[in-house]
């Protein structure tokens, strides 16, 4: 983007939120998640899924806290075509 | 359990909206409506197999049609929006899955006020949500901020220059962040804190916002947004980052 200012900070930059992965997040449970609540294991924010910064250029796709960054949810389509989900930074899913 | 299956759609029209926008109308056969906001996955495959995929707001209103329209941004270096500008034409057929993303969608059942803030095509999902407004009859008022870089950028311009002519509940106010024409009464700069802070008295603090653009234009006006008195939940994101076009 052009309309940027030339500081800006390059991981920000890169930031998406979850609400834009909703359909891989379908494909992984099976049900729309992007209102479904969590809860961070880390600072105990409870948010919609559809919240959650999501970082799409890692291996995989990583699901941040808001709030404090703390890593919620990983996801990883295998080789196989199974996913590999990783929630230990999630408490609870409300579903 | 919801099913998001990978379907044909029929390219039915091609309309320019700025020189780097056009709108592809979609025939989506079974489609089920959809909620103003959410968007569409788009997948093309190429001869040898390769594929690649990305996300489309729908700019439509819901109705009882199976025809969604789409509005894209060129984005020269890009994979996918070079070939839905430059080599689709009427009647080409590509893969669809959706509708996608129940958490930056509105459909009129709620009476807050709503801010919709846009930077460029960030608009697209934000004119689904006016136009569901306006064949609704909605009464709750909406304000929309938009932010294009000059006057030949702000897609739908005739569209929200009518509607806000006829519907004395919406507010369209424009701000031009690069030239603007001769006698222009808008902003003339990038969207900040006191712009927001301008905007937000006409709208009030009841108000649910939504907020889509490129990501540096989001993360300010959530923050101004939140430092101004709003909760993070009546602020509602959608930040299309470099996802590569």
């Amino acid at each position: 983007m052009t309309d940027q200012s030339p500081d800006y900070d390059r991981a920000t930059a890169l930031t998406l939120d979850a609400n834009a992965i909703a359909g891989l997040l379908m494909e992984v449970f099976g049900t729309e998640m992007t209102v479904a609540a969590s809860r961070c294991t880390h600072c105990g924010n409870r948010a919609q899924i559809g919240s959650l910064r999501a970082y799409i250029h890692a291996p995989g796709v990583v699901l941040r806290c808001s709030t404090c960054t703390g890593v919620v949810l990983r996801l990883m389509r295998r080789a196989d075509g199974s996913y590999l989900v990783d929630a230990r930074g999630a408490a609870y899913i409300r579903m | 359990m919801a099913v998001l299956n990978w379907q044909i759609v029929t390219v039915t029209a091609i309309r320019a909206e700025t020189p780097h926008v056009k709108t592809l109308s979609l025939l989506v056969p079974g489609w089920q409506s959809h909620r103003p906001g959410q968007h569409v996955d788009i997948r093309l495959t190429a001869e040898d197999g390769y594929q690649a995929q990305r996300s489309y707001s729908i700019a439509s209103a819901p109705s009882d049609q199976p025809v969604i329209d789409l509005s894209i941004e060129l984005v020269d270096d890009g994979e996918v929006s070079p070939f839905l500008h430059d080599a689709v034409v009427v009647g080409d057929r590509f893969e669809v899955r959706g509708p996608i993303g129940g958490y930056f969608a509105w459909d009129g059942a709620a009476a807050d006020p709503l801010l919709l803030v846009a930077g460029g095509s960030g608009v697209v999902p934000l004119m689904a949500m006016v136009r569901h407004r306006a064949e609704i009859g909605s009464a709750v008022p909406c304000t929309l901020l938009y932010s294009s870089r000059t006057v030949t950028d702000i897609i739908y311009a005739e569209e929200l220059q009518r509607l806000n002519g006829e519907d004395d509940g919406l507010r369209v106010i424009h701000t031009l962040t690069r030239s603007q024409p001769p006698g222009w009464t808008g902003y003339s700069r990038r969207v900040d804190m006191r712009m927001i802070a301008e905007v937000l008295e006409g709208t009030g603090r009841m108000a649910q916002a939504f907020v889509c653009g490129p990501t540096p234009l989001v993360e300010s006006v959530a923050e101004s947004l939140v430092s101004i008195g709003l909760a993070p939940s009546q602020v509602r994101t959608e930040r299309f980052g470099p996802t590569g076009g």
